[in-house]
């Protein structure tokens, strides 16, 4: 038999916005429970929800990058459950008239449709203790965008990259922070295995505040599903639930889903109308996104599609490295510089790359005298831990310490000339042809040298002398 | 003199500035009315007579008060929020809930001077033609107390035409303020949808929803809708134009053709009334330019389409009372509770209790079928065609008023009932046959007390303008007001 694995995803992304979708409340993070709320998204009696102007930009500004279509009029709808984060008794959305539709992301030469695109606000949380169960009503309103694609993805790598290449370009855009962790980007796959190009049974997961999650999830769930097609078991359609601890699903409702939201145009809210200026007006905005930005790493500074890959990752990283090479044009080793010791380190301190203290002209002056071949590689190294330990400069640091390989022609000229004129019988040995003994004379420079000196050069003004 | 019931409200403060009256006098007035009344007509849910009374002492030390509505003791209906103030919406599930805020014409009125008074009732979440369905018990007629006041702005009414305030605030979904105000013979006014900010106004089915002002003059009407009305940045279904000059009033329609539709003289109307609103229309052509008879062919179908729409959006705006965060909750430390419970979903078990016994029957009833009219399967049947019918009324109007300015008829197909006597529940809802048009196409409407009485009971009738056309309905109201 013949499984194909089938993946659509549902992904909820929350907007970078000041204030909530319908009132003035500050959108934050971690702040006391229930002290960023008002009568408005409290849903008390007699509120209305004026609609937060920024939050639909942002969310055209991300529809354009994801390549979809804006609907000139969209329209909210209010979807209704009882549930108590849920203060209104709905939630308002949009239903049959979203934001935006029919988008696409390239991922590794494959397209992934994007069905949808819309605005939502955000429920709030409950919080269960072992007596009672507490609301925190401070992330109830604040403006969520959810994007729907189509089961174009085929596995769980796929999925991985479609998310992190999403995440990334949101960040690139401003959009959002895209932390899955602070659950700033919610993903809900469904996943089902076509069995000889017959379609199989749709089963969704929830519960994923990671990408290593997702990936593990699905894993999970592609071979349950094998299993049970081959034992020929019926597959039941569920909303299930990862289990990080247990690495495994478990179906989330007992009940089956039938459940009827009752969608009703929202009265309070006119529609939506977006007029093809602001849309123009939205899309000068839109930065060089991350695969484009990767392309042009790739051709200008001539790296290699993972270095580039690795350098683009982080807007902030990339922003860095093009600074970078303002002032160094070795773009090899400013790439290698910034993908190997900056990012260990930043790794290290768990800080980014905005918080990193030396500023890429300093850095460069550290990475001239490398490219230069004044100090040696290890050098460099110790050189940039002083740095950033001691926030001196890398020229200071070589002085002081007489690292600088001395570029001082003549200084080499002389000990090579007295080692030379030392060791008679040796260079005698070399001139008959015993090449091997280079190695001795190359030593016994660089131990009178105390090191300062590249091998490279030493080794060719050493050829130079015996000609 | 003439009685302080007899005087509009620039009359007042004229007497005010003469130095004939003070504020006080108006107040102690008004409160000795509410005493006199209140014991059997129960207009109020709430009064603060003292903070009232303290606020009329201030506007007579600040004499030279120029605010419009200084001193002025005004009504709001209790589902209308005021700032610390209670907003029961006659209902037990908000019967302990206090406002946090002032609605935004709760704020306009304020800020021109007017003394909040109390908080009047009204059908449960304005869901009612005859005040009965109030936690509060029902309202009673001023003029005959054994029938009802009209509803759902029944306490609005009854208070201004028993004297128990200057002017009042009621709230018009399919009638609420037109009708009550016919039958206790009082004006009311229902402005374009959107005119007057709804941030405020709890909601009972949001398209529809508008706040205007119940008044013994048209004068007075245009006084309190002038500050209440305009644009606000916090309903964004509000009409972002600027508003009119409403004052002064100068009743020369000469320019204005009258429009009668046939429909609305249907064996539904009682025939006394025919007759009543039939003269009124011969009088007012007289100093118009002239009656024409058109049709608004979808008018039998409005009532249809009205409940399915107003009950659907009702089940959506009333679901946020679940006694989670405020208002009326269920015991769950009862036995009853536990005991349930214990084979269902609490969390069930709690909403279904919570709503079960803080909603009243009518509000239940309401809910339920919106809810139906909602479901899927169900939706293109009823909320759906609603929506459709709704359209071909719009549609209706737009080409009536191609043809006349204004358009006359009957406020109600009957007076004021007795209490109890409208039992099923059908019944009751046809009281709104000749208002819901207006709000299912958003347009303004005001009820004025016909001359003649029907069994010596008041009669209104009702005037119908194009869009943001108050200013042309106070206008016929006025002259027929004069005539």
């Amino acid at each position: 038999m013949k499984y194909e694995t089938v993946i659509g995803l549902e992904v909820h992304i929350q907007l970078n916005t000041k204030t909530k979708l319908f009132c003035s409340c500050p959108v934050g993070f971690g702040e006391r429970p229930n002290t960023q709320v008002c009568p408005v998204c409290l849903g008390f009696p007699g509120v209305l929800p004026v609609l937060n102007d920024n939050a639909v930009r942002l969310a055209i500004k991300a529809a354009l990058a994801l390549n979809c279509s804006i609907n000139p009029v969209s329209t909210f709808a209010r979807k209704h459950y009882f549930y108590p984060d849920l203060p209104k008794g709905y939630q308002i959305t949009q239903y049959d008239q979203p934001l935006a539709i029919q988008g696409f992301l390239v991922i590794k030469g494959s397209k992934i449709r994007i069905r949808r695109l819309h605005l939502e606000e955000d429920a709030g949380k409950l919080i269960h203790t072992p007596t009672s169960t507490l609301i925190d009503f401070n992330r109830c309103g604040i403006p969520l965008i959810e994007v729907v694609t189509e089961p174009d993805l085929t596995s769980p790598e796929e999925t991985v990259a479609f998310l992190q290449e999403l995440r990334n370009i949101l960040r690139y855009l401003d959009v959002s922070s895209g932390d899955m962790e602070k659950g700033h980007l919610r993903c809900e796959p469904n996943i089902s295995l076509r069995v000889n190009g017959t379609e199989g049974i749709r089963r969704e997961i929830k519960n994923l505040n990671s990408l290593k999650n997702v990936f593990e999830a699905l894993t999970y769930e592609i071979t349950t599903q094998r299993a049970l097609l081959e034992a020929k078991e019926e597959i039941v359609a569920k909303t299930l639930l990862w289990d990080e601890v247990e690495k495994k699903t478990r179906p989330m409702r007992t009940k089956e889903e039938a459940e009827d939201y009752r969608y009703l145009p929202e009265p309070d809210l006119p529609p939506l109308v977006i007029k093809s200026e602001e849309i123009e007006e939205i899309k000068k905005t839109i930065p060089e996104l991350p695969a484009e930005r990767k392309q042009r790493f790739v051709s200008d500074y001539h790296l290699s599609e993972r270095e580039a890959e690795i350098l683009i990752k982080d807007k902030e990283i990339a922003n860095y490295y093009e600074q970078l090479v303002k002032f160094i044009p070795d773009y090899k080793l400013a790439a290698s510089w910034v993908i190997n010791e900056v990012a260990h380190f930043l790794n290290e301190e768990k800080i980014s790359i905005t918080q990193f203290k030396i500023s890429p002209p300093r850095l460069s002056e550290l990475l001239s005298f490398l490219h230069e071949g004044k100090i040696t590689q290890r050098q460099a190294k110790d050189v940039f831990f002083k740095m950033v330990k001691e926030g001196k400069e890398a020229g200071g640091i070589i002085a002081e310490e007489g690292l600088a390989i001395i570029s001082d022609i003549s200084e080499l000229e002389a000990i090579v000339r007295e080692v030379l004129k030392e060791f008679p019988s040796v260079v005698e040995s070399y001139k008959k042809g015993k090449k091997t003994v280079l190695m001795f004379l190359l030593g016994q420079v660089m131990k009178r040298s105390k090191g300062r000196f590249l091998p490279e050069r030493i080794r060719d003004k050493i050829l130079e002398h015996l000609g | 003199m003439k009685e302080i019931t007899e005087l509009s409200i620039s009359e007042l403060q004229e007497a005010v500035k003469k130095g004939e009256l003070t504020y006080s006098d108006i107040f102690e007035f008004t409160a000795k009315r509410i005493i006199e009344e209140e014991k059997e007509v129960r207009g109020y849910i709430s009064l603060f007579l003292e903070e009232a009374r303290e606020q009329a002492k201030k506007a007579d030390k600040e004499r030279n008060n120029t605010l419009p509505l200084a001193g002025i003791p005004l009504a709001i209906k209790d589902n209308i929020a005021v700032k610390d103030k209670p907003l029961t919406c006659g209902s037990k599930i908000l019967s302990n809930f206090i406002s946090p805020y002032d609605a935004t014409v709760v704020k306009r009125l304020k800020s021109a001077g007017c003394l909040v008074l109390g908080k009047t009732n009204l059908d449960e979440f304005a869901m009612g033609s005859s005040n009965e369905t109030s936690y509060f018990g029902p309202v009673r007629n001023p003029i005959d107390k054994e029938r009802v006041p009209g509803g759902s702005s029944g306490g609005s009414a009854a208070v201004v035409k028993y004297g128990g305030a200057i002017a009042a605030l009621g709230s018009d979904t399919g009638g609420s303020i037109r009708q009550p105000a016919a039958f206790c013979g009082v004006c009311g006014l229902k402005p374009t949808y959107g005119r007057v900010s709804r941030f405020g106004l709890v909601a009972f089915a949001s398209s529809l929803d508008t706040i205007g002002p119940i008044a013994r003059t048209v004068e007075d009407c245009a006084l309190i809708l002038q500050i209440i009305a305009g644009y606000d940045e916090r309903d964004a279904t509000s009409v972002p134009l600027p508003t009119e000059r409403y004052l002064p009033l100068t009743g020369k329609i000469r320019d204005l053709t009258i429009g009668v539709a046939k429909e609305f003289f249907t064996s539904a109307l009682s025939p006394k009334i025919k007759t009543v609103i039939e003269e009124a229309i011969t009088e007012l052509g007289k100093v118009s330019k002239g009656v024409k008879v058109i049709s608004l062919p979808h008018l039998p179908y409005s009532a249809a389409c009205y409940h399915l729409i107003a009950m659907a959006e009702a089940s959506s705006n009333l679901a946020r009372y679940d006694g989670v965060r405020y208002g009326y909750r269920t015991q769950v430390h009862t036995e009853e509770f536990k005991k349930i419970a214990q084979y269902e979903d609490p969390l069930q078990v709690f909403y279904e209790k919570t709503r079960g016994e803080g909603f009243g029957r009518e509000t239940k009833r309401r809910i339920i079928i919106g809810t139906f009219g909602l479901s899927k399967g169900y939706y293109e049947e009823y909320y759906g065609l609603g929506v459709k019918v709704r359209g071909l009324i719009k549609g209706d109007f737009l080409s009536a008023f191609q043809e006349v300015d204004v358009i006359l008829g009957p406020t109600t197909p009957t007076v004021a009932f007795k209490l109890g006597e409208k039992k099923d529940p059908l019944a009751m809802y046809l009281s709104d046959i000749f208002t819901s048009i207006a709000n299912l196409a958003g347009l303004p409407a005001i009820s004025v007390p016909c001359k003649r009485k029907v069994d010596n009971l008041p009669v209104g009738l009702q005037i119908i303008g194009k869009p943001c056309a108050e200013k042309e309905i106070l206008e016929v109201a006025f002259a027929y007001e004069r005539l």
